[in-house]
């Protein structure tokens, strides 16, 4: 017998059941699995999402900013680059390729972020206001790489896509795309570590600084 | 890794006796104790949650080969593929095999407690592979050539000055003082591995069987560039990690950082999910994922089956007193503190293991804050009755039990037996109430003096009140 037979044979043994999984206990596995069962929420998950959603992204220590257009991100990526001594530089995602980055004075590069590459611009597929949390998924034109290999990670979110729980998260993933993509990637704040002395230091592996661009 | 339970007396006393260690013991106490009950406090309905999550763990538990099935068929439906470990040895001869097949010279591991359990670092780099450890704990580790002493912070036993002179060692460079510049120093030296590292190994901290997702929660992000840049990907986690659904997840998210170390949220949370399509750029061409049981069926259906709810998250070893003061290599395996003291045995055996279950003050605070619930006092215990009837606790210890026992189930022949021995206790008290030394004992009364009882027995007590009314 393979050790897969084996393993499984032993857990049946183990839990007073003979023979191979039968496919009602299959069925009713997969029945309860269907049913999407939700535990109980906390009431910090009734707060009004995005108020929170701001509140939380203070506390991870990610900044945030509030445009009425997307037409104004190059203008606010240029003022956050300026604040933070950056070059005015950054790679990103296709969606924000065709707004006018040469009048900010940004050399914008539509393409996947490599390992030199300094400032990261991504979308987010929403945000979640109980834990100030961002839900990217990857795709050819969303790829994960550019919010965990450069420095700087800056992330746009729909103000009108800030939900209450990691819940209503997986809830719109499957109303709207199915099933979780390969890459299914929840950000809150920037990198750290506390593995030297439990001190806490900002920037292990991942990016530096997180800044997050609520638009409407 | 290599067994050194036996030795949990004699490095125990090491262990207190180690300046170094227990200046981090001091440190660590206040932030994982402290944070972890103001993240609770946050939580209104803490006491739900857990109670939820207990039944969740449960239900998965009691039907693991039907939920471990549909793991596979969904993960295989994804592009994964799907290997069963019985044993540590074959869990690493899988992981070797796809990396030869593949001709994998370099790895980069983010923290997996299964392959410190299984020792598959040694096996990859007996067989001449580059293995990197990413997250910054285990890679101060690496180059210590030391194993963890605490599943989530592993290397919370060394002091910065002890970092700093491991890191000017290894990466050939000026001492360091600051804990800032030693991290920045080793994620410059640790880049250039994620980006050139043909495969990635990570643990899972769960897998879901709705999806054959696989999932990892991390601070620095060190898993997620693990699972993102190298074109093969190898998951090793045990058995007992499926959980339904992705709605699970965000239940057990509640609880893990909290519990661990107060955090409402880990910074990176990955799920994995199969294979890159052709036109991504980033995500492995090749997924595995190791199911590994070693000795973790031997749980199923026994009456420590509790112990298969634990979601890793370090909050029974933070609290336990006994832990606080000896550190985590002092247990000698993967697993330290409460939940080390109920795994331990029943992986590496009892008789290699007899001290750990015995290491504990049962002030049950371990049980308290555990957030699934396990009683893990009441398995310790079990530990202790079954060493006891299987005589491997020392004779001394068994022969004063069994006295104990002899009266204890007689109970008029233990009234008279304790009230001689209370009026005994109360003359060695003497004048100022304190006994200085108990003969058979006198380790205990070495460093303290024990308040001698005031006068007569409870049941002495009992029985003059109750006559009086």
């Amino acid at each position: 017998m393979s050790a897969r037979e084996n393993i499984l044979a032993r857990i049946r043994e183990k839990s007073g059941r003979n023979g191979v999984t039968s496919a009602p206990e299959l069925a009713a596995v997969r029945a309860h699995i269907a049913e999407h069962a939700c535990g109980p929420l906390p009431s910090i998950s009734r707060h009004d999402p995005v108020t929170h959603f701001i509140a939380e992204c203070a506390r991870l220590k990610s900044t945030t900013a509030e445009l009425d257009d997307i037409a104004a991100l190059p203008a606010e990526v240029a003022r956050y680059i300026a604040a933070n001594a950056l070059r005015m530089r950054c790679v990103g995602w296709h969606e924000f390729a065709a707004l006018n980055w040469q009048s900010a004075g940004i050399q914008f590069d539509d393409r996947p972020a490599n390992g030199d590459d300094l400032i990261g611009l991504t979308g987010s597929f929403c945000g979640i206001g109980e834990t100030g949390t961002l839900l990217l998924l990857g795709a050819p034109a969303t790829p994960k790489a550019t919010a965990l290999l450069p420095e700087t990670h800056i992330c746009v979110v729909k103000k009108s896509r800030i939900l209450a729980t990691m819940e209503d998260s997986f809830a719109l993933m499957r109303n709207e795309i199915g099933e979780p993509p390969r890459a299914t990637f929840f950000v809150s704040g920037p990198s750290r570590t506390a593995d030297i002395e439990q001190t806490l230091v900002i920037g292990a592996h991942g990016p530096y600084r997180v800044h997050v661009i609520l638009i409407p | 890794m290599q067994v050194q339970s036996m030795h949990f007396k004699q490095t125990a006393s090491g262990k207190l006796n180690d300046a170094v260690l227990q200046g981090a013991m001091k440190k660590a106490k206040g932030k994982f104790v402290d944070g972890r009950a103001l993240g609770v406090a946050e939580v209104d309905n803490w006491e739900d949650i857990r109670t939820y999550a207990a039944e969740l763990r449960n239900r998965v538990i009691d039907n693991l080969d039907a939920y471990l099935l549909e793991f596979e068929r969904n993960a295989i439906r994804r592009g994964a593929k799907v290997h069963w470990a019985e044993t540590a040895e074959e869990a690493n001869a899988i992981v070797l095999g796809i990396a030869q097949q593949n001709g994998v010279k370099t790895v980069t591991k983010s923290k997996s407690m299964v392959t410190e359990e299984i020792a598959l670092n040694d096996v990859l780099i007996a067989a001449g592979i580059h293995v990197m450890e990413t997250d910054l704990g285990e890679y101060i580790l690496q180059l210590a050539h030391e194993p963890p002493s605490h599943i989530v912070a592993p290397a919370m036993h060394k002091s910065k000055e002890q970092v700093a002179e491991l890191f000017a060692a290894a990466h050939h460079k000026p001492l360091l003082t600051d804990i800032g510049e030693l991290t920045r120093e080793a994620r410059e030296q640790l880049r250039s591995h994620f980006l050139a590292a043909d495969m990635g190994i990570s643990g899972a901290n769960f897998i879901v069987a709705e999806t054959g997702t696989t999932l990892t929660v991390t601070n620095e992000g060190n898993a997620d560039l693990v699972t993102t840049v190298p074109r093969i990907h190898c998951v090793v986690t045990g058995i007992e990690k499926v959980i339904p659904t992705l709605e699970d997840f965000a239940t057990l998210i509640r609880l893990l950082p909290r519990s661990a170390i107060g955090q409402s949220i880990v910074n990176y949370l990955t799920l994995t999910t199969g294979v890159k399509s052709p036109d991504e750029t980033d995500g492995p061409e090749q997924m595995h994922v190791v199911l590994v049981d070693a000795g973790r069926t031997k749980l199923v259906g026994s009456d420590m089956k509790d112990m298969l709810r634990c979601i890793r998250c370090g909050a029974c070893m933070n609290h336990c007193p006994v832990y606080q003061n000896v550190g985590g290599h002092a247990y000698g395996w993967v697993y330290p503190g409460p939940m080390g003291s109920v795994l331990t045995p029943t992986y590496v055996g009892i008789e290699n293991a007899g001290d750990l279950p015995n290491a504990a003050t049962f002030c049950g605070e371990c049980q308290v804050v555990c957030p699934v619930k396990i009683p893990l006092p009441d398995l310790m215990r079990k530990w202790r009755e079954r060493q006891f009837d299987q005589r491997l606790r020392p004779f001394g210890e068994r022969f004063v039990m069994s006295v104990w026992a002899f009266f204890i189930q007689r109970p008029r022949l233990y009234a008279f037996a304790s009230r001689i021995g209370v009026r005994v206790a109360v003359w060695m008290g003497g004048k100022d109430k304190l006994i200085h030394s108990l003969p058979g004992i006198d380790g205990w009364t070495d460093g303290r003096d024990m308040p001698a009882p005031q006068g007569r027995t409870f049941r002495e007590l009992y029985a003059a009140r109750k006559g009086g009314q």
